[in-house]
């Protein structure tokens, strides 16, 4: 057990399911030598050789239809797209291709791949580098799409998304890869992929989100709970396939609920969730479904994005704004 | 370096294109034949292939204009590559195909019906049978030219596991325009893989021309600039592509790298059934185009050869029209499938959460089903 950030534990993940299953591979810009620009695979050139570890051609739609085609023959391919902004050019092989081939054959082609991107901003990167892709891919019809929160499930839901039979999006909080660390064990152990976790038991509300926005939204909770508001708080984690059993089964509990995600918000995740909670959810709610979301607009660059990006502040208004609508008690 | 002066300027590379060509339009063999083709025998089964093929499209394109089939992209003219491509191949090699490439489909297993059914709008008809060549093979690829780099990734995957297998990308002369066509020629050298891409120039991406869509001389100079050999064969001349096709599998096969072929063939049909090419193309074209048919051609050859007569001819095109007729018959009594197999192959296991959707189809009534 050792102490871990995001990026060790995909670093840790990819080394222990490498060494436990020849057939994965890695394959993506700069990640043999260099390591990765995040560091995620650093050691695993030296540990698995160039064939298993492949640097890439600076060519995304490239790695997408690689990784397809690698995983069409029975081999499970991890490509790394370096920054999110690069996912756009891997879209035309992930909708077309890799969602399809399983349903168009009828089973008798598939696509077990993962595609590992760094997802959102928050790091003053350049232009392109700090988009949230995750509407993109969760509204395309056979994909699993998993964002990670914390070191643990980004190794535990790693391993899972590596071993599933089909093509699994995996966006890591780019802003959270060293924030904080958490006890990790190499235990080879996966956790389930269509499962929302319960982080943390309340009575008044529950605040929903996945990846880097977990992060603000413990904090939320956190001075919340200096004030007395009890939040129960639940880390999507897997965005397709959503479980909504999960988020019903608390708001049915608090009948309040906040959303916060990080992407623009028309069409978002925040959208769906709150769309079901309607449907299956209204008659538990004492107040409307609120969403803290990133703005529809074009990601800031750096100087501006701190505006872009929700924050405690912007959660804990949220929250005070619904507590008024329907008081607590 | 060079020991020239900085200022003086020096041919740092060079290249040439080669045509290779057996067998003229009229038939007259211009060069000595290779082995395969020396027993009338193979002649004969070639000749087979594309006169069945020809068909078989003829059927489809019948059975579309009569409303019992969908849109449909005939393959006319272009027989001698599916053919020559078909045969070519070994059994575990992987054929990855644009949309056109039905003789080589059907001679790896593919049953014609699957043909019928695809452009009919029934996803089973890519689950290629178990116990063919076809059982590995990519299905049918409408985006063009983006399943190119996918060939990169199975060949890859070949050459990891040191099989003796080779992976053939089939696009036509459009997908030659994409970046996806670029991405896979410009690295298949990097890891000198077991792929051989296959341009079939039809002279035509729907409307427009082969002269519009490039500068380029020639499709196979494109693998140049990816460091591999590019190549043209007549595409209408069954015993070039054979030949050019074998080659270039057995240098993939051997280790030597991956390669560009590019065979020149012509679209003697409409892009498809729901295009009319009166409105863009000429007709003296198209004329022209027909008195190098390479099924014509291989007649002609034959006939010189003494291998091939007017009685040989006649049961030929009995069998073959009996051929497609059964093809029809066959796709006719396919039924469609249940409601809920837009859910059943979605993922290895349905999502829990899709539950509800497919149990609502599954319930509603039974939609109005056609042919
Ligand atoms: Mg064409």
């Amino acid at each position: 057990m050792a102490d871990l950030n995001i990026i060790e534990a995909v670093n840790l993940a990819l080394k222990s399911e490498m060494a436990r299953d020849e057939n994965v591979l890695v394959l993506g810009e700069d990640i043999g030598r260099n390591g990765g620009v995040f560091r995620a695979t650093v050691g695993l050139l030296d540990a698995y050789g160039p064939e298993r570890v492949i640097d890439m051609p600076l060519a995304e739609n490239l790695i997408a239809a690689m990784a397809i085609g690698l995983s069409t023959q029975g081999l499970r391919p991890v490509a790394e797209i370096q920054f999110s902004g690069f996912l756009y050019p891997c879209l035309d092989q992930i909708a077309n291709h890799a969602a399809r081939y399983r349903n168009r054959t009828r089973g008798r082609i598939t696509c077990p791949l993962v595609i590992r991107a760094p997802n959102g901003g928050g790091i003053h990167a350049p232009e392109h580098h700090s988009e949230s892709m995750e509407t993109f891919f969760a509204h395309m019809p056979g994909l699993r799409v998993i964002a990670p929160s914390n070191p643990a499930r980004a190794y535990g839901l790693l391993l899972a998304a590596i071993r599933d039979p089909d093509p699994v999006i995996f966006l890591e909080p780019t802003r959270c890869y060293r924030l904080f660390k958490q006890a990790v064990e190499d235990s080879g152990e996966a956790l389930p992929l269509d499962t929302a976790f319960v982080e943390r038991e309340g009575t008044h509300l529950t605040l929903v989100s996945w990846g880097a926005m977990m992060h603000e939204t413990r904090l939320a909770a956190d001075a919340l709970a200096q004030e007395g508001v009890s939040c129960e708080l639940i880390d999507v984690a897997s965005l397709k396939p959503l479980d909504m059993d999960t988020i019903l089964a608390s708001v049915t509990k608090t009948g309040r609920c906040v959303i916060v995600q990080e992407a623009p918000r028309a069409y978002g995740p925040a959208s769906e969730i709150a769309a079901n909670l309607a449907e299956h959810g209204l008659l538990s709610l004492f107040a409307p479904v609120l969403r803290v979301s990133g703005y529809d607009t074009v990601m800031p660059l750096a100087r501006l994005e701190k505006v872009y990006l929700p924050d405690v502040r912007r959660i804990v208004a949220e929250v005070r704004k619904l507590l008024e609508l329907a008081p607590v008690g | 370096m060079s020991e020239t002066s900085p200022s003086a300027e020096t041919t740092v590379a060079a290249f040439d294109v080669r045509m290779t060509r057996f067998v003229d339009a009229a038939g007259t063999v211009l060069a000595p034949l290779p082995a395969f083709a020396q027993d009338p025998e193979e002649l004969r089964r070639m000749y087979r292939v594309m006169v069945e093929t020809r068909a078989i499209d003829r059927k489809a394109v019948a059975l579309q204009r009569t409303g019992q089939l969908g849109t449909y992209a005939s393959c006319l003219g272009q027989e001698a590559i599916g053919t020559a491509t078909g045969i070519a191949m070994h059994a575990d090699d992987v054929l990855i195909p644009a949309y056109r490439d039905y003789a080589a489909q059907f001679l790896r297993g593919v049953p014609a019906e699957s043909t019928f059914l695809y452009w009919a709008g029934d996803e089973r008809s890519m689950h290629f049978p178990e116990g063919t060549p076809s059982r590995h093979d990519f299905p049918f690829s409408v985006p063009i030219g983006t399943h190119i780099p996918q060939a990169i990734g199975v060949a890859y995957a070949f050459r990891l596991r040191k099989q003796p297998r080779v992976a053939v990308a089939a696009c036509g002369d459009g997908a030659t325009s994409r970046g996806d066509f670029y991405e896979a020629v410009s690295s298949a050298k990097v890891w000198n893989l077991p792929v051989v891409f296959l341009i079939s120039n039809n002279q035509w991406a729907i409307s427009l021309p082969r002269a519009r869509q490039t500068g380029a001389q020639t499709l196979a100079q494109k693998a140049i600039a990816g460091g591999i050999p590019g190549e043209q064969v007549d595409g209408n001349d069954v015993i070039a592509t054979r030949h050019v096709l074998e080659r270039a599998l057995a240098a993939a096969r051997a280790g030597e790298g991956p390669r560009v072929i590019e065979a020149v063939t012509y679209r003697l049909h409409d892009h498809t059934t729901a295009d009319d090419a009166r409105r863009y193309r000429a007709e003296d074209e198209l004329e022209d185009a027909w008195t190098r048919c390479p099924i014509k051609r291989l007649r002609a050859c034959m006939a010189t050869l003494g291998c091939w007569s007017v009685a040989d001819e006649e049961e030929l095109e009995a069998q073959a029209a009996a051929r497609a007729e059964a093809v029809a018959q066959a796709y006719f009594a396919v039924q469609p499938e249940m409601p809920q197999a837009i859910f059943d192959s979605l993922y290895a296991t349905l999502p829990t959460a899709l539950g509800a959707q497919r149990a609502e189809v599954m319930t509603a009534p039974a939609p109005q089903t056609e042919h």
